[in-house]
């Protein structure tokens, strides 16, 4: 089914301290389209796991928040767009306790069980972006 | 002009619902009294429309009212039960009749096909409007009842003062353990209570994967502060669970609710005891 | 620099969280609350977190922290006021948070904290009794 995208915003992410500003405002989009609180709190979960990547791995980069529908639901999409160096295996990055870092390794997999749509696009030296879609009613 | 063709339907309306109603009851998908009234409708308004038309029908306001008004028939019968077939023979039967008064009054073959491919050309357009509307309406019977049975299947009980219970019947798939949870949590939250127990005795089977969703319920509970019981374990899900190499010994488990419910009591250090009489 | 204000109550320490927490304002929390244990020779910390809306893996992960490492300085830690939407997050991403104790409201943690003690305190008297 195709998506509309209703309204975009783009942010930029350099520092710790521009997390919180977006997680609120992936929230706010949340709150728009009357998503229940328990599925916000995903969506924020999730957006949190994937801009410490971004800082972390990806060096900082670009956010898009979208208000998007499908016809049957409304939902939000955010876009974590990296410049960094990218995951070597992805397959190896997607399974439950792997990690490069030192946090628990859960990011990925668990971040995914979190959203309703979770893609993610890396090639080595050119950055990883990863894109997540949580419905409404989903 | 091309629309001179049709114009003249308007004129033959009385004997067009005549012999669209004959077909549509020998399709076997006519309902009596309330489609008459809805059809004599449609007719009227279809075909003056059709008189008026001027240019493309695409952007005719008339059949803008038209489109709108077959758009709620068709989810209304969606919604009354009629199956797509009978839903795409409203509109077959109608573009049947037409034909058959257009054969009548043109009798140049050039014009009368000209008449019947602008004809087939507007109907076709509204029998997949129909078809959409038809499935929405169907849609909306169905996410109607997926609410109901979610919020009727998840009633959270308090059975004593700081202890709730949930009687769980049918299957737990992902998304119904999601309600449960949030009902029980927010449950727990509201009156404060401190045991929740969760009845399975109306679950029919304990595989991998609810026994998985079960484990979240009761971390999830443990997370807020509160003790998680599950009770109603049947022989044969004790049998499967074995079996299948599900590890529950992190769980509280009980054969049943009164069980669980004594094992609250004593948790809570409450003892029940029967009066004495002097 | 923001932080998390720890406050004394007699043997225990009582933690507010009442702004959304970032990485940093997290760790900084872990190790005030550390050496605060350590100041006082506290024996509980009691962290309300009813105010949280969102605890991701690497806060998750302090919260763990500081439960584990309060426990090594004699110190019982229970986390209170989880909202639903939170507990539920955190266990679909696979964090169970072992190690923490958790309370519904600060009361019951305040009563769990004291019954910790006193049971602390039992289990020395039982081992001092069986020994005679």
């Amino acid at each position: 089914m195709t998506t509309i995208t209703n309204s975009k915003e783009e942010a930029l992410i350099i520092r710790e301290q521009d997390v919180v500003p977006l997680r609120n405002r992936v929230k706010e989009y949340g709150v728009k389209i009357g998503m229940s609180i328990l599925n916000q709190t995903k969506l924020i979960t999730a957006t949190s796991e994937l801009v410490r990547n971004l800082l972390k791995y990806g060096g900082g980069g670009k956010v898009i928040i979208e208000s998007v529908s499908n016809g049957r639901d409304n939902g939000v999409r955010v876009t974590f767009i990296d410049n960094g160096p990218g995951i070597a295996d992805i397959t190896l990055a997607m399974k439950d306790g792997y990690s490069t870092g030192k946090s628990l390794g859960l990011g990925l997999p668990g971040t995914k069980r979190l959203v309703n749509e979770f893609d993610i696009k890396t090639e080595l030296g050119n950055g990883t972006t990863v894109t997540i879609t949580k419905w409404k009613n989903g | 002009m091309q629309n001179n063709f049709l114009s003249g339907l308007k004129e033959h309306e009385n004997s067009l619902l005549t012999i669209w109603s004959q077909l549509l009851i020998e399709s076997g998908s006519d309902d009596g009294a309330v489609e008459e009234e809805e059809s004599k409708e449609f007719a009227s308004l279809f075909l003056s429309a059709l008189a008026s038309l001027n240019g493309k029908f695409q952007d005719s306001p008339e059949f803008e009212k038209v489109e709108d008004l077959i758009v709620g028939i068709s989810s209304s019968r969606g919604k009354r039960g009629f199956s797509p077939r009978e839903n795409a023979q409203y509109l077959t039967t109608f573009k049947q009749a037409s034909s058959q008064i257009l054969s009548k009054l043109i009798k140049d073959s050039e014009e009368l096909y000209q008449a019947n491919l602008q004809l087939n050309e507007i109907l076709d357009n509204m029998t997949i409007m129909t078809f959409e509307a038809y499935m929405r309406g169907r849609e909306d019977v169905i996410s109607r009842q997926v609410d109901e049975i979610s919020e009727i299947s998840t009633p959270v009980i308090t059975v004593w003062d700081g202890i709730v219970a949930l009687p769980i019947i049918g299957t737990l798939d992902s998304s119904r353990t999601q309600i449960v949870m949030e009902n029980l949590l927010q449950q727990i939250v509201d009156t404060g209570s401190s045991i929740a127990i969760l009845d399975i005795s109306g679950v029919p089977a304990v595989d991998s994967l609810v026994a998985q969703h079960l484990i979240k319920t009761v971390s999830a509970t443990r997370l807020m502060g509160a003790e998680c019981i599950i009770s109603g374990i049947r022989p044969e899900i004790a049998q499967t669970v074995v079996h299948l190499g599900i590890d529950l010994t992190g769980i509280i488990t009980k054969a049943t609710l009164a069980s669980a419910l004594k094992t609250a009591f004593d948790m809570l250090q409450l003892t029940v005891v029967k009066r004495k009489l002097v | 620099m923001e932080r998390i204000p720890i406050l004394k109550m007699g043997d225990f320490l009582l933690v507010t969280i009442q702004v959304d927490l970032y990485d940093q304002l997290a760790e900084n929390l872990e190790s005030d609350l550390i050496n605060t244990i350590s100041k006082h020779s506290s024996k509980g910390v009691l962290i309300d977190i009813s105010a949280v809306s969102i605890i991701d893996s690497f806060m998750g992960r302090i919260l763990g922290n500081i439960a584990v490492m309060s426990k090594i300085m004699d110190a019982q830690t229970v986390v209170v006021g989880m909202q639903p939407a939170v507990a539920i997050t955190l266990v679909e991403l696979g964090l169970s948070l072992n190690g923490v104790i958790s309370a519904l409201n600060v009361e019951r943690g305040m009563d769990l904290l004291r019954s910790k003690m006193h049971t602390s305190d039992n289990e020395e008297q039982d081992y001092d009794d069986d020994n005679e």
